[in-house]
């Protein structure tokens, strides 16, 4: 069973962790979380970025964060990423498969997925 | 939307963009009723705003400045034969109980009733999202509650440990799985 007291145990564990996460310039994710986006089936992409940065081992290096709608509503659900130095990347009509790959060919690889941009899909 | 989770995810957004710190979100299930409360302290609307949420085509805007969240979830319960009530207190003429106050209910047998679904991913959503606002979640079935108040975890862990760190995210949804198992 879950406790508060198991949560203060991870608060210590975590301490050190945090020092090491401040400063330096972050890859972005951003997941488009408006009505549109909502309906047309963001949340679990969202989730699978959230667990995939955490589970690759990424938590210092890659944000992921929520935003409004952008007006492509037709496209959605819409996942920008934003490597510092680099051009934005928008993927449209994400899927939880489609945010595994983008998560480790171009996220941890370094290698946009071309097929899933909105470039390729417009 | 597929769930009913969904809509709540969608309709607790404008609570966070109405600048609240604190938002309650309530369930309350019997056999025959779904009662959702979305309460906030932000900061409100006037009346003939709020007239606009409840009709989308009622509308002087020139900005778009609510959407399609609200009649979403008015369909969602209309569509059971329940209704969606709102009540909201503009910063302007309450500068000390502002906000908005949304109540929707569900008849949970009818046919076109929408499924909750995950409810526990909204809530993480919602804090992975904002997690310098605090959430007060309760959902009330028969004997079983399932609980979480942000301001708690927030005691615990002190100021320097964000609420949407992964582990803290991760130990939220199984806190809460754990709740609905009993």
């Amino acid at each position: 069973m879950k406790s508060l007291a198991e949560l203060a145990a991870i608060r210590e564990k975590m301490k050190d962790k945090i020092a090491m996460r401040e400063g330096g310039t972050d890859t972005r994710v951003v997941v488009g979380m408006a009505t549109c986006g909502i309906a047309a089936g963001a949340r679990p992409i969202l989730n699978a970025f959230v667990e995939g940065v955490d589970k690759e081992g990424l938590s210092g290096q890659v944000i992921v964060s929520q935003t409004g709608c952008i007006g492509l509503c037709q496209y959605e659900p819409i996942v920008e990423v934003y490597v510092p130095g680099k051009e934005k990347v928008t993927y449209v009509k994400m899927t939880v498969e489609k945010a595994e790959k983008v998560l480790k060919e171009h996220i941890k690889g370094g290698k946009v997925v071309e097929e899933y941009t909105i470039a390729k899909n417009a | 939307m597929k769930e009913l989770s969904l809509n709540v995810l969608d309709i607790v957004e404008n609570s966070v963009k109405a600048g609240a710190t604190l938002i309650r979100i309530l369930l309350e299930e019997t056999e025959e009723i779904l009662t959702l409360t979305v309460e906030d302290n932000g900061c409100g609307m006037r009346e003939e705003i709020l007239r606009g949420v409840i009709d989308p085509f009622y509308t002087t805007r020139t900005t778009r400045k609510v959407g399609l969240g609200i009649p979403l979830l008015k369909l969602a319960a209309e569509q059971t034969g329940g209704e969606v009530n709102i009540t909201s207190r503009h910063e302007s003429e309450y500068p000390d109980t502002h906000g908005t106050e949304v109540i929707a209910r569900f008849f949970k047998q009818h046919i076109d009733f929408t499924p909750m679904g995950d409810i526990v991913s909204t809530i993480v959503t919602l804090i992975q999202g904002s997690p310098d606002i605090d959430f007060e979640f309760q959902h009330r079935s028969g004997a079983t509650c399932a609980e979480l108040d942000t301001r708690q975890l927030r005691e615990v862990l002190g100021a320097e440990i964000p609420l949407n760190s992964p582990e803290i995210l991760r130990w939220i949804a199984e806190y809460l799985h754990e709740q609905y198992q009993n």
